[in-house]
């Protein structure tokens, strides 16, 4: 058997906040920021890339925190759920999601207003067919995807889109 | 079962000739992990065998698209979402782009590399069979300095390539076509998002008239290694396109395909669908060589 490996320092910044880990280099971002930061609103799924539920933005960018190993973080900024709210003011996509309706068991959810906000400071206008794109990689067994898709293009009115006067 | 932390390393070197150090002192036990997609999945199944990783995902040499009058170089780093942001691709290069596109989700995409498929070595890969056609070429590097291959015949067999345990790829290299292609992309899965192929056409023609004078053709999921179909490309150089010429395309690409049955879908099933979509990008009046120019 192996010699174990050791833990390493990183160094890295999470909803504004600059956090020094000391964890293994293979771990799972997904595993650090539930268990060491106590960031339980990133969820697990399929824990392959495919369900979306574990997103996280790193320096602004979406991905599966599932499919990152934490030494790739040293250094990055990191966007969890819990960063996504000012206080007790809601973002405008999860004002949307309430709104509409748009989580029921709600393991998706958190990935979902994760992908969502992305897309939305990517592309502050949006086609129906960007929203379609955007939420590919986050699949949800409840909704059927109506009310998600409805809750988004809510954010987008509520935000002065004029894509979707007379859609929905 | 879950992997065990504690038997993985993973390093994260300064530079490339820091990465190559690595790979050089000890060949074959450090290899490269560039953006995860594929490894961590086999991670946390407990299937990852190897166990020592050197992090070459910050490593800026390997960034990057450069244009020259004759080559478009990606870094080997590019990921699917670069790929398709892109001008110089989407114009010239777009079965890459619309690979890229049908690759995973967007946090794949945003991971996911050129050079991380490529060194995954899976027949099931979007980008290879468009690579293929358009005739990429790898720049391999090591202490030793570097080399450009062919990717027509990287991939050896299944999971195996021309690379030693020494080197690790730079760059991907794709000559800037001279005449005006045609283009043809077919990906065929369970459902449009996120799924592996069952089978990934890629076509280029060049025609004259309605005369093919040029083609290319490449086929992933039909073989252990994703293949360029010469021979079915001999069948329709110089030809019209008519029933004969179709039906002749179609007996030879039969020939030339071995697809097997696994997980995703049956030897028989990826033979159908490989011919009838030769014939709609022979045919289709839309999207293949019969559509308006």
């Amino acid at each position: 058997m192996a010699e174990p490996t050791s833990k390493t320092e990183i160094n890295c910044t999470v909803n504004g906040e600059a956090v020094r880990l000391n964890a293994h280099p293979m771990a799972r971002l997904l595993d650090v920021l539930r268990e060491e930061l106590r960031l339980t609103g990133t969820k697990e799924g399929c824990g392959e890339g495919e369900c979306g539920a574990c997103s996280v933005l790193i320096d602004g960018v979406l991905v599966n925190s599932c499919l990152v190993p934490v030494l790739q973080a040293e250094g990055t900024e990191i966007k969890t759920i819990e960063g996504v709210a000012s206080g007790e003011q809601l973002h405008a996509v999860q004002e949307a999601f309430i709104a509409c309706g748009g989580a029921q068991c709600g393991i998706c959810t958190p990935g979902m207003v994760i992908a969502a906000v992305n897309l939305l400071e990517r592309t502050p206008e949006p086609t129906e067919a960007d929203i379609r794109n955007g939420l590919a990689g986050n699949l949800c067994r409840c909704t059927g995807y109506m009310k998600i898709f409805e809750a988004v293009v809510r954010a987008c009115q509520n935000q002065g889109n004029d894509n979707f006067k007379s859609e929905i | 079962m879950r992997a065990y932390l504690p038997d993985y390393e993973l390093k994260s070197p300064g530079s490339l000739a820091e990465a190559l150090s690595l790979l050089s002192d000890e060949p074959g036990v450090w290899r490269p992990f560039a953006g995860g997609t594929d490894l961590m999945v086999l991670f946390e199944a407990g299937r990852l065998a190897h166990k020592k990783f050197i992090n070459i995902w910050n490593l800026p040499e390997l960034r990057g698209v450069e244009v020259t009058p004759e080559h478009v170089t990606l870094g080997a780093l590019t990921t699917y979402t670069e790929v398709q942001a892109s001008e110089v691709l989407r114009k010239e290069f777009p079965m890459l782009c619309r690979a890229a596109s049908e690759t995973g989700g967007l946090a794949i995409q945003n991971r996911g590399t050129l050079g991380g498929n490529i060194a995954n070595a899976s027949p099931a890969g979007d980008s290879p069979p468009a690579l293929l056609v358009y005739d990429a070429e790898l720049e391999l590097v090591s202490t030793e300095g570097a080399r450009w291959l062919p990717y027509e015949g990287f991939h050896t067999g299944y999971k195996q390539m021309l690379m030693r345990p020494d080197e690790l790829i730079k760059s991907i290299r794709l000559p800037r076509p001279a005449g005006p292609w045609r283009h043809y992309y077919r990906k065929v899965g369970t459902r449009k998002a996120q799924a592996i192929s069952k089978i990934c056409f890629a076509g280029v023609a060049q025609l004259e008239g309605e005369r093919i004078a040029d083609v290319r053709i490449a086929l992933g999921s039909v073989a252990p290694v994703v293949v360029r179909c010469a021979r079915t490309e001999d069948v329709l150089k110089g030809r019209e396109i008519d029933e004969e010429t179709v039906g002749a395309a179609r007996a030879e690409l039969a020939r030339e395909i071995s697809p097997i049955d696994d997980i995703r879908s049956t030897a028989n099933y990826r033979l159908q669908v490989a011919l009838n979509v030769l014939e709609d990008f022979l045919t289709n009046a839309e999207y293949g060589l019969k559509a308006e120019r």
